[in-house]
């Protein structure tokens, strides 16, 4: 029996398929991306650090992450012998896959958005939840008590920070009106939401640098306490998976705060995807700026500052939000 | 007919796979499997929803279920004492209570839903917008949103009181 294909259902199989194109358009791009920021993570430290970092793989070592990788690719794969066979092998790939699909949703130009969903905001967080699974798996499927420990403080971290996050960017969502990420950037035609939302801006900041594991909160994977944290055990391609899905978690993060704080693509003279990308780099390098001046938080200080000072602070930030908009009505 | 075709293929893959995951939490013998397989089902009911067309309510039952749900499981399974010893065996000594109450839920929700009928003219999903949920839990739902909230709240002052005693 044959089957007629329909003119409408074509017309699906070719929308499937060009998000597909778009899907891998985007993992080129976000691959790219990555293996700049791992070189450009370490020039900017070597420079705070009054060294000079890679130097010897192309100019000023620009091609080091690409030799690194193929080591990485190289390299053995040990797996540990009381290693939890499923758990440790799936594990950096929940990982990558929590990190990869809030791209979806982040336009990086006008009309330049894999699918402008009208809940946008609330997809974003719905499936950079998931991230924390992949944490678990990691830490329990390793098998060793350090990979365990580093997996508890990494989610609880991970847990308590989200709700000051999510917090902040209400605020952002009831002066818009809308979930939709291209709506929430089109109403900062007039003045970004970073001068008028100064408080969720830097509570949203500060949850992110949690929510990445990046110093000065970084206790998951103190290395003068645990080693590496939750990838203590993993080699290879599975540990370059983990690096892969940190610094895509940090673009994400940053483009999140440029789109909802900073205007997104919006900016004089150049096109919208030149100010996007300037704005999501500009905050991925004050957060490598953070992480090499700081010193770490220590676990409870973590937590109390979290419980203690963010989440009042952006309760009472919304509060103040509402009144203003029913003052203003 | 191809359309037709997919869309219940597409319908019966999620099902089976639900199916499959959800009995395999129950039957696993490693507590931190049954909980992974538990994951996998509850994302196949959020596809259920995107099937239905119920966006809101898939993501939420991401951000909910999977999200913080989920998460609380594992963490209460990963503070258990021994939970790396191999040789412990898991037991269910409930299973006939467990049987009877499943099934005379399931037994329950067939009856009435093969009863149901949809009003003519009166979609069934009708496209709900955020604003029109938000509007409807904060007039004419408030009452059972509020209690459902301070239940919630009692219960996290209860575990908390509980756990500070030991």
């Amino acid at each position: 029996m044959m089957f007629k294909i329909s003119p409408e259902n074509w017309a699906f199989l070719i929308e499937f398929a060009w998000l597909c194109a778009k899907a891998a358009g985007l993992l080129g791009f976000v691959s790219l991306s990555v293996m700049f920021l791992i070189w450009w993570e370490r020039k900017v430290s070597a420079h705070i650090q009054s060294r000079l970092g890679p130097m010897r793989v192309g100019w000023h070592g620009c091609l080091q992450t690409i030799a690194d990788t193929i080591k990485l690719l190289l390299k053995e794969n040990i797996v540990a012998k009381d290693t939890d066979k499923v758990s440790f092998w799936l594990a950096p790939l929940v990982s990558f896959v929590a990190a990869f699909l809030p791209f979806a949703a982040i336009p990086f130009a006008k009309n330049l958005v894999v699918q402008d969903f009208g809940l946008g905001l609330l997809y974003i967080f719905a499936v950079s939840s998931l991230g924390v699974i992949g944490v678990f798996m990691a830490g329990w499927g390793s098998g060793n008590k350090y990979s365990l420990l580093g997996a508890m403080r990494a989610s609880a971290q991970i847990i308590s920070y989200e709700i000051p996050l999510v917090l902040s960017v209400l605020s952002i969502v009831m002066l818009t009106g809308s979930l939709n990420m291209t709506k929430i950037v089109e109403a900062q035609g007039q003045v970004w939401f970073a001068f008028s939302q100064p408080i969720a801006f830097l509570i949203y900041f500060i949850s992110a640098l949690a929510e990445t594991n990046r110093a000065p909160f970084d206790i998951s994977e103190a290395e003068s306490e645990l080693v590496a944290g939750f990838h203590t055990e993993y080699s290879g391609m599975k540990f370059s998976m983990f690096f892969l899905a940190e610094y895509t978690n940090m673009f994400v993060v940053s483009a999140i705060a440029a789109t909802l704080f900073l205007g997104g693509w919006q900016g004089p003279f150049l096109p919208g995807i030149f100010w996007f990308l300037a704005k999501v780099y500009f905050l991925i390098f004050l957060m490598m700026w953070i992480r090499w001046t700081f010193p770490r938080f220590r676990v409870d200080q973590l937590m109390n500052f979290a419980w203690k000072f963010l989440v009042p602070l952006a309760f009472l930030n919304i509060l103040a939000t509402a009144l203003f908009l029913v003052l203003k009505k | 007919m191809w359309s037709n075709f997919l869309s219940a293929s597409i319908f019966y893959l999620i099902a089976i796979v639900g199916i499959i995951f959800a009995i395999l939490s129950v039957t696993l013998k490693n507590m931190f499997h049954s909980a992974l397989a538990l994951i996998v089902m509850l994302l196949g009911v959020a596809v259920v929803y995107i099937y239905l067309d119920a966006e809101f309510l898939a993501l939420v039952q991401i951000l909910i279920y999977v999200g913080a749900i989920m998460t609380l499981v594992i963490f209460a399974i990963m503070l258990t004492a021994e939970i790396y010893n191999k040789n412990i065996k898991r037991h269910n000594q409930q299973k006939l209570i467990s049987l009877i109450i499943a099934s005379s839920m399931a037994g329950f929700l067939i009856f009435v839903l093969s009863r149901f009928k949809a009003q003519a003219g009166v979609s069934f999903f009708e496209p709900l917008t955020l604003a029109m949920i938000g509007k409807e839990l904060l007039t004419k739902y408030v009452l059972p949103f509020e209690l459902i909230s301070i239940i919630l709240l009692a219960a996290l002052v209860g575990s908390a009181a509980i756990s500070k005693k030991e």
